[in-house]
């Protein structure tokens, strides 16, 4: 086998030798070497981090066991500082030498930070890796202003992302205009007017010369002499592409290290690939073209007839929210251009493609990005526009027929996630689809950013031809199973009188007769809603953790986190809990973030008998449901107490427990406005005042972090009962399965709900249903212990030795 | 090298739960058995392909295909396909059914 070596362990170097896994799977023993701790993750989501969309985690695109299956040896944390081009080997900063036949440079970018004095203060930071996230994220719970170094795409979602953290944010430009080598002037102060609404405050035309401060920096001084505060300061001018090694190493660098169209540098056997490589002059930084450039690569290793590359054209969007912005090819007319405008400043849309010899050349588009993927292709194809309508993009049959005749099936039409035409029409006729919705389950596409979702639209007319229905084709329906949306699944329910989940899928005919893991818990969910205390839950129908009863982890454990009401225990049952963990030796005991305590990493085939030891209810940490009502002491020891807050906690929670909402509902009770049970943050939160109770509604403190509005003061415990079970049934007959309240009450508005609960006949009713509903539940754990046949159907395993 | 194939008797087909997932594991090959609603038996390994692994006897079970109850991956259970847009397969077992006896093929 050829050794192969890879110094770098980014996206474009992993991406090309998974091409070379594709077309030659055993042809080379690889060995790669990262200079970060981790292993592939993706660059560009860094921003989605820092806005606080994404973990880590989530942005991993190679984990560590995919190195594994594929047997390529990899050292992370460990960089090569010289290539022996003539006897073919690397030498590593630990002194680890390893020779290779090829070898790839892919060691990216750094980010370029400004020759300055005190640019190497503490605080003073690029972004570009994990590690530059992590330190912003952390800096923004200490301190209160940063500033942004640099007006163009990553210094602008920086300084999102460090406004979504809670900082004060001013952005420093060189430039009169942001964006300028994307944008067009109008453009350019559309998008700092719509900024500057956001709340980020703009420094134009402003060189910093110093970055002053003791240990730690403190502010910015530019030299026209004026002076900034800052905690934090992030540089986000360009990058720099990271030659180094092979600078030392004898190879032919100029901005980047030079490679011809085979991606091959001035060594025989090394080649260069992403930010690192330099083309025809260009060093790319955006991801498309590093992923072609990999492409060509790996053909080029593995011995295929390769086509060359040949340079990428561009297209940029920002992804900043409530900015809707596209750019791609010259910006600047040069009189051998002329511009097609589009200008409305009343609804802030603009866009002007510039053409040159009947071709498009450059395209700016903000504030209505719907052509871009249309007009892309005219540039990057070279189309001739005569005759053509440019910005005619209504999405009727006839219209975009024509175009979409002429597109060639290897088209790429979602960017984000590389779906063709091809592979959209191919989805289309196999699989019967008729709405656009069905398509992006099906296919990826338009799941990412959306842009691509009108030309999407138009392949569907295009494909189904006299079958296209284009109203129905809007309609978001539940999954791809069916058409129908949530509001014709519950008229139907009601009107035909259905009364289980195979029945529903049947007599409304869905296209998969045993539907799919979205539908299926939708389905059981709004038949319990209507039906009440008649419906008999259909167990498989729901996901794996409500069936179990128990969170399955990710190694296929499960965790059992037993109810203790308003988060208060006995010493008593401490001890079983105790006793438990100890005789299962459950590998993790935890205090959760609900009040109370879980036991993890335990085997499917002892629940049973761990529930049955415990005898306690579930506290059903898994569940669509209501998890844990969060108390804080209150008035029976705290001295600021005012009201009895765990006692309301605890009624809550028994009175609501098992109830089956659209998603997780969580409550907290504090007993004085210090709300230490951060009750502004839960899905229902109860603040104790002088002679009452507040009640707040739609906060959240997860991924959609929202603090909780206040929908009435009442007087009694008895009240807070009665608004809180009109206010959660009125939740579950109206929110959309898995629609947390938060994202309710924003879609239905505030006013609508507080009106629908200020009438004291709605309350009764909806309370009388939630009564209702509530008689059905028995406490699952118990139910699962007493039944024989749930505890074979779901909790055993079996072990067969062959030959006996 | 000659490889030889072994008959083993993993379940009782009245023993099977329809539409849902039966865990065996044969000489520590963890195996997870599925009845469907058209009455056919079908064996994989209990172990889904995505990345980062999992179990599938849980997954929820539509069709001839079975859910993976960690990141919702659709496979086929007839051949072991991950479904677009996810990409992958599972390992397959031949599976016989004489009266009450299910067996697997190793």
């Amino acid at each position: 086998m050829k050794k192969l070596v890879m110094i770098g362990n980014g996206m474009a170097g992993v991406r090309t030798i998974e091409e070379i896994l594709k077309l030659s799977p055993n042809q080379f023993e690889i060995t790669i070497f990262g200079q970060e701790p981790h292993p592939n993750y993706n660059r560009i989501k860094l921003s989605n981090i820092l806005q606080g969309d994404a973990s880590f985690e989530e942005i991993i695109i190679n984990p560590l066991d995919w190195y594994k299956e594929n047997n390529i040896q990899l050292f992370t944390g460990e960089s090569v500082n010289k290539i022996d081009t003539e006897r073919k080997f690397v030498t590593t900063d630990q002194g680890r030498e390893v020779e290779y036949d090829d070898l790839i440079i892919a060691t990216g970018s750094n980010s370029f930070i400004l020759p300055i004095p005190g640019a190497d203060k503490m605080g003073v930071t690029g972004f570009r890796d994990i590690n530059d996230c992590e330190m912003m994220i952390k800096s923004a719970e200490e301190y209160k202003k940063a500033v942004v170094i640099g007006g163009g795409l990553l210094g602008l979602e920086a300084a999102r992302g460090l406004l979504n953290l809670g900082m004060k944010v001013d952005v420093v430009h060189l430039m009169p205009s942001l964006m300028e080598r994307q944008l067009d002037p109008i453009a350019s102060s559309l998008l700092k007017a719509e900024l500057e609404s956001q709340g980020m405050r703009f420094l134009m035309e402003n060189e910093t010369v110093e970055i002053i401060g003791d240990e730690r920096v403190a502010g910015l001084r530019f030299k026209d002499g004026s002076f900034a505060r800052a905690d934090l300061v992030v540089m986000a001018i360009g990058i720099k592409s990271n030659t180094s090694v092979a600078r030392d190493s004898g190879i032919y660098v100029n901005r980047g290290i030079v490679v011809n169209d085979f991606m091959e540098t001035s060594a025989p056997n090394v080649y260069a690939v992403g930010e690192c490589a330099e083309h025809r002059e260009i060093v790319y930084g955006l991801v498309a073209p590093l992923y072609e450039q990999g492409k060509v690569l790996a053909e080029r290793i593995c011995g295929k007839e390769a086509a060359p590359y040949e340079g990428s054209v561009t297209g940029t969007q920002l992804k900043i929210a409530g900015v809707d912005l596209y750019s791609a090819g010259e910006i600047f007319e040069d009189g051998t251009t002329k511009s097609i405008m589009v200008y409305n400043e009343f609804e802030g849309i603009y866009k002007r493609v510039l053409i040159r010899d009947n071709r498009v050349v450059g395209i700016v588009l903000y504030g209505d990005t719907k052509d871009s993927t249309r007009l892309f292709r005219m540039l990057s194809k070279k189309e001739d526009i005569t005759g053509v309508s440019i910005f005619e993009s209504q999405c009727s049959a006839e219209g975009g027929g024509g175009d979409i005749a002429s597109m060639p099936n290897d088209e790429l039409v979602c960017g984000c996630n590389g779906v063709t035409k091809g592979a959209i029409v191919e989805a289309i006729k196999t699989q019967g689809l008729t709405t656009l919705d069905q398509v992006s389950h099906c296919t990826n596409a338009g799941r990412s950013c959306g842009r691509c979702k009108p030309m999407v639209n138009d392949i569907l007319a295009y494909t189904l031809g006299d079958q296209f229905d284009a109203a129905a084709a809007q309609k978001t329906s539940i999954c791809g199973c069916t058409t129908i949306s949530r509001e014709e699944l519950i008229a139907e329910i009601k009107e035909k009188g259905l009364s289980s989940v195979k029945e529903v899928m049947n007599v409304l005919e869905w296209n998969n007769e045993e539907g799919c893991t979205k539908c299926r818990p939708a389905i059981n969910y709004y038949l319990g809603m209507i039906h009440m205390d008649e419906y008999k839950d259909d167990r498989d129908s729901r996901l794996v953790n409500e069936k179990m009863h128990a969170n399955i982890q990710k190694d296929g454990t499960y965790s059992v986190v037993p109810r203790m009401y308003g988060g208060v225990t006995t010493a008593a049952d401490l001890k079983k809990i105790a006793e438990v963990a100890e005789k299962y030796e459950v590998p993790l005991v935890k205090l959760t973030g609900g009040q109370r305590i879980g036991l993890f990493g335990v085997k499917k085939e002892d629940l049973p008998s761990m529930w049955k030891e415990l005898d306690m209810p579930s506290g059903y940490a898994y569940g669509k449901t209501l998890r844990t009502v969060k108390t804080c002491v209150g008035a029976q020891f705290c001295r600021y107490g005012t009201q009895d807050s765990m006692s309301l906690g605890i009624e809550l929670e028994k009175k609501f427990e098992r109830l089956d909402t659209p998603h997780k509902v969580k409550m907290g009770v504090s007993a004085c406005p210090r709300n230490c049970s951060e009750a502004g943050i839960k899905d229902i939160g109860f603040v104790g005042i002088d002679g009452g109770w507040e009640i707040y509604i739609a906060g959240n403190g997860g991924v959609d972090l929202r603090a909780g509005d206040l929908l009435a003061t009442v007087k009694t415990e008895a009240e807070v009962m009665e608004m809180t079970g009109a206010y959660l049934q009125y939740y579950r007959e109206n929110a959309n399965y898995l629609e947390r309240t938060s994202k309710w009450v924003e879609r239905v508005g505030l006013e609508h709900v507080k009106e629908v609960l200020a009438n004291e006949e709605t309350r009764k009713a909806l309370n009388e249903r939630m009564d209702q509903t509530l008689k059905k539940y028995i406490e699952p754990w118990n139910e699962a212990i007493e039944s024989e046949s749930i505890k074979d159907k779901y909790y055993a395993v079996h072990t067969v030795k062959a030959g006996e | 090298m000659i490889t030889t194939k072994t008959m083993t008797l993993a379940a009782n087909y009245s023993d099977l739960p329809v539409r849902a997932g039966y865990a065996v594991n044969i000489n520590d090959i963890e195996i997870a058995l599925f009845k469907v609603t058209n009455g056919r038996v079908y064996a994989i390994e209990n172990h889904s392909p995505h990345p980062k692994g999992g179990v599938l006897t849980e997954g929820l079970v539509s069709g001839e295909y079975v859910y993976c109850p960690v990141y919702d991956w659709k496979i086929s259970l007839v051949d072991g396909k991950v479904q677009a847009p996810d990409t992958g397969q599972v390992k397959t077992f031949q599976v016989e059914v004489e009266g009450d006896n299910v067996y697997i093929i190793i």
